[in-house]
Protein backbone atom coordinates (compact mmCIF):
# COMPACT_ATOMS: atom_id res chain seq x y z
CA UNK A 1 0.00 0.00 0.00
CA UNK A 2 1.43 3.37 -0.98
CA UNK A 3 0.29 6.92 -0.30
CA UNK A 4 -0.14 9.02 -3.41
CA UNK A 5 -0.19 12.81 -3.02
CA UNK A 6 -1.23 15.40 -5.57
CA UNK A 7 -0.39 19.10 -5.53
CA UNK A 8 -1.45 22.27 -7.36
CA UNK A 9 -3.32 21.69 -10.64
CA UNK A 10 -2.68 17.95 -10.48
CA UNK A 11 -4.67 17.91 -7.24
CA UNK A 12 -7.39 20.04 -8.82
CA UNK A 13 -7.75 17.80 -11.88
CA UNK A 14 -7.85 14.59 -9.87
CA UNK A 15 -10.10 16.18 -7.26
CA UNK A 16 -8.38 14.85 -4.13
CA UNK A 17 -5.11 15.71 -2.35
CA UNK A 18 -4.21 12.18 -1.30
CA UNK A 19 -5.16 8.54 -1.65
CA UNK A 20 -3.91 5.10 -0.76
CA UNK A 21 -3.37 2.50 -3.45
CA UNK A 22 -2.56 -1.17 -3.42
CA UNK A 23 -0.46 -1.45 -6.57
CA UNK A 24 1.88 -3.89 -8.24
CA UNK A 25 3.36 -1.16 -10.46
CA UNK A 26 7.13 -1.63 -10.80
CA UNK A 27 7.97 1.95 -11.74
CA UNK A 28 6.48 5.43 -11.53
CA UNK A 29 5.60 5.23 -15.23
CA UNK A 30 3.73 1.95 -14.62
CA UNK A 31 1.83 3.58 -11.76
CA UNK A 32 0.87 6.51 -14.01
CA UNK A 33 -0.49 4.07 -16.62
CA UNK A 34 -2.47 2.23 -13.93
CA UNK A 35 -3.99 5.49 -12.68
CA UNK A 36 -4.79 6.77 -16.19
CA UNK A 37 -6.73 3.58 -16.90
CA UNK A 38 -8.97 4.15 -13.87
CA UNK A 39 -10.95 7.30 -14.70
CA UNK A 40 -10.86 10.26 -17.11
CA UNK A 41 -9.83 12.68 -14.33
CA UNK A 42 -6.50 10.84 -14.07
CA UNK A 43 -6.04 11.04 -17.82
CA UNK A 44 -6.67 14.81 -17.50
CA UNK A 45 -3.88 15.08 -14.92
CA UNK A 46 -1.38 12.67 -16.46
CA UNK A 47 -1.98 13.33 -20.17
CA UNK A 48 1.42 14.97 -20.59
CA UNK A 49 3.89 13.68 -18.02
CA UNK A 50 6.60 15.97 -19.40
CA UNK A 51 4.63 18.75 -17.62
CA UNK A 52 4.85 16.87 -14.32
CA UNK A 53 7.38 16.14 -11.62
CA UNK A 54 7.42 13.21 -9.20
CA UNK A 55 8.85 12.74 -5.73
CA UNK A 56 9.41 9.35 -4.06
CA UNK A 57 9.46 9.51 -0.26
CA UNK A 58 9.90 13.28 -0.55
CA UNK A 59 12.89 13.20 -2.92
CA UNK A 60 12.63 14.25 -6.56
CA UNK A 61 12.82 11.25 -8.89
CA UNK A 62 12.37 10.25 -12.53
CA UNK A 63 9.37 8.53 -14.07
CA UNK A 64 11.44 5.40 -14.76
CA UNK A 65 12.38 5.08 -11.07
CA UNK A 66 11.42 1.78 -9.35
CA UNK A 67 8.71 1.82 -6.68
CA UNK A 68 10.06 -1.07 -4.60
CA UNK A 69 10.12 -0.02 -0.94
CA UNK A 70 8.58 3.39 -1.65
CA UNK A 71 5.89 4.50 0.80
CA UNK A 72 4.92 7.92 -0.56
CA UNK A 73 4.65 9.08 -4.17
CA UNK A 74 3.81 12.70 -5.00
CA UNK A 75 2.87 14.17 -8.36
CA UNK A 76 2.98 17.90 -9.04
CA UNK A 77 3.74 20.53 -11.69
CA UNK A 78 7.19 22.14 -11.93
CA UNK A 79 7.81 24.07 -8.73
CA UNK A 80 7.49 27.85 -8.44
CA UNK A 81 9.10 28.80 -5.15
CA UNK A 82 11.03 31.92 -4.23
CA UNK B 1 21.55 26.57 9.15
CA UNK B 2 17.88 27.28 9.64
CA UNK B 3 14.78 26.54 7.58
CA UNK B 4 11.36 27.90 8.50
CA UNK B 5 8.22 27.27 6.47
CA UNK B 6 5.31 29.20 7.89
CA UNK B 7 1.99 30.88 7.14
CA UNK B 8 2.71 33.80 9.46
CA UNK B 9 4.53 36.95 8.40
CA UNK B 10 8.11 37.44 9.52
CA UNK B 11 9.82 40.59 10.76
CA UNK B 12 12.86 41.24 8.60
CA UNK B 13 14.47 43.52 11.16
CA UNK B 14 14.09 40.96 13.95
CA UNK B 15 15.36 38.14 11.73
CA UNK B 16 18.42 40.03 10.54
CA UNK B 17 19.09 41.29 14.06
CA UNK B 18 19.35 37.78 15.45
CA UNK B 19 20.86 36.05 12.39
CA UNK B 20 24.49 35.09 13.03
CA UNK B 21 24.44 37.46 16.02
CA UNK B 22 27.36 37.40 18.40
CA UNK B 23 29.78 35.77 15.96
CA UNK B 24 33.21 37.27 15.48
CA UNK B 25 34.12 35.19 12.39
CA UNK B 26 31.52 36.81 10.09
CA UNK B 27 32.58 39.78 8.02
CA UNK B 28 29.73 39.77 5.51
CA UNK B 29 26.02 39.23 5.71
CA UNK B 30 23.74 39.25 2.65
CA UNK B 31 19.98 39.04 2.61
CA UNK B 32 17.31 38.80 -0.05
CA UNK B 33 13.58 39.32 0.48
CA UNK B 34 10.93 38.16 -2.00
CA UNK B 35 7.77 40.27 -2.14
CA UNK B 36 4.39 39.64 -3.80
CA UNK B 37 4.40 41.73 -6.98
CA UNK B 38 1.31 42.89 -8.84
CA UNK B 39 2.18 43.72 -12.46
CA UNK B 40 -1.36 44.47 -13.64
CA UNK B 41 -3.10 45.95 -10.62
CA UNK B 42 -5.57 43.05 -10.74
CA UNK B 43 -3.99 40.70 -8.22
CA UNK B 44 -6.18 40.14 -5.18
CA UNK B 45 -3.87 37.67 -3.56
CA UNK B 46 -1.25 35.03 -4.21
CA UNK B 47 -2.02 31.56 -2.87
CA UNK B 48 1.08 29.53 -2.08
CA UNK B 49 0.77 25.78 -1.68
CA UNK B 50 3.59 23.52 -0.51
CA UNK B 51 4.42 19.92 0.32
CA UNK B 52 4.80 19.75 4.11
CA UNK B 53 7.74 17.56 5.01
CA UNK B 54 9.40 17.60 1.62
CA UNK B 55 9.61 21.39 1.63
CA UNK B 56 11.73 21.50 4.79
CA UNK B 57 13.91 18.61 3.58
CA UNK B 58 14.45 20.10 0.13
CA UNK B 59 15.42 23.51 1.50
CA UNK B 60 17.66 21.87 4.10
CA UNK B 61 19.42 19.94 1.32
CA UNK B 62 19.92 23.13 -0.70
CA UNK B 63 21.40 24.84 2.37
CA UNK B 64 23.66 21.84 3.03
CA UNK B 65 24.97 22.06 -0.54
CA UNK B 66 25.59 25.81 -0.18
CA UNK B 67 27.62 25.24 2.99
CA UNK B 68 29.88 22.74 1.20
CA UNK B 69 30.42 25.04 -1.78
CA UNK B 70 31.11 28.35 -0.08
CA UNK B 71 32.77 29.39 3.13
CA UNK B 72 29.56 30.13 5.02
CA UNK B 73 29.19 30.49 8.75
CA UNK B 74 25.40 30.42 8.73
CA UNK B 75 22.38 30.61 6.46
CA UNK B 76 18.68 31.17 6.96
CA UNK B 77 15.69 30.53 4.71
CA UNK B 78 12.15 31.54 5.65
CA UNK B 79 9.37 30.81 3.16
CA UNK B 80 5.69 31.52 3.68
CA UNK B 81 2.64 29.72 2.34
CA UNK B 82 -1.07 30.50 2.26
CA UNK B 83 -2.82 33.63 1.00
CA UNK B 84 -0.53 36.65 0.58
CA UNK B 85 -1.38 40.12 -0.69
CA UNK B 86 0.58 42.38 -3.04
CA UNK B 87 3.42 43.95 -1.07
CA UNK B 88 3.57 41.09 1.45
CA UNK B 89 6.89 39.40 2.07
CA UNK B 90 6.92 35.86 0.63
CA UNK B 91 10.33 34.66 1.69
CA UNK B 92 13.80 35.61 2.75
CA UNK B 93 17.30 34.22 2.48
CA UNK B 94 20.26 35.34 4.57
CA UNK B 95 23.87 34.22 4.41
CA UNK B 96 26.78 34.99 6.71
CA UNK B 97 30.39 34.48 5.66
CA UNK B 98 33.85 35.78 6.46
CA UNK B 99 33.92 37.53 3.06
CA UNK B 100 31.24 39.09 0.88
CA UNK B 101 31.90 37.08 -2.31
CA UNK B 102 30.84 33.86 -0.56
CA UNK B 103 27.83 35.53 1.07
CA UNK B 104 26.56 36.99 -2.23
CA UNK B 105 27.17 33.85 -4.31
CA UNK B 106 25.59 31.53 -1.76
CA UNK B 107 22.52 33.78 -1.46
CA UNK B 108 22.06 33.71 -5.25
CA UNK B 109 22.56 29.95 -5.33
CA UNK B 110 19.96 29.47 -2.57
CA UNK B 111 17.49 31.66 -4.44
CA UNK B 112 18.02 29.93 -7.79
CA UNK B 113 17.47 26.50 -6.24
CA UNK B 114 14.48 27.58 -4.13
CA UNK B 115 12.76 28.79 -7.31
CA UNK B 116 12.65 25.40 -8.97
CA UNK B 117 13.67 22.74 -6.44
CA UNK B 118 11.63 23.59 -3.36
CA UNK B 119 8.07 22.22 -3.61
CA UNK B 120 6.02 25.40 -3.67
CA UNK B 121 3.33 26.31 -6.20
CA UNK B 122 1.90 29.78 -6.66
CA UNK B 123 -1.59 30.65 -7.75
CA UNK B 124 -2.60 34.20 -8.70
CA UNK B 125 -6.14 35.12 -7.71
CA UNK B 126 -7.90 37.99 -9.52
CA UNK B 127 -11.57 38.96 -10.00
CA UNK B 128 -11.53 36.70 -13.09
CA UNK B 129 -10.48 33.62 -11.16
CA UNK B 130 -7.36 31.76 -10.12
CA UNK B 131 -4.40 30.88 -12.35
CA UNK B 132 -1.43 28.67 -11.47
CA UNK B 133 1.87 30.42 -12.12
CA UNK B 134 3.83 28.42 -14.71
CA UNK B 135 7.48 27.62 -14.07
CA UNK B 136 9.78 29.65 -16.32
CA UNK B 137 12.44 28.09 -18.54
CA UNK B 138 14.91 30.74 -17.39
CA UNK B 139 14.48 29.61 -13.78
CA UNK B 140 15.51 26.10 -14.79
CA UNK B 141 18.33 27.49 -16.95
CA UNK B 142 19.57 29.54 -13.99
CA UNK B 143 20.64 26.31 -12.24
CA UNK B 144 23.15 25.54 -14.99
CA UNK B 145 25.51 28.29 -13.87
CA UNK B 146 26.07 26.49 -10.59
Amino acid sequence: MIDILYFAWVRERIGIPKEKLDTQAATVADLVEELKAREPRYEAAFGDVSALRVALDQELANFDAPLAGVREVAFFPPMTGG
Amino acid sequence: MTVRVQADPFDLVVELGSFAAGRSDVGAQVSFTGIVRDDTGALQHMLIEHYPGMTEKAIGAIEATAVTRWNLKDCLVIHRYGALRPGDQIMMVATAAPHRADAFAAAEFLMDYLKSRAPFWKQEVTAKGADWVAAKDEDEDALKRW
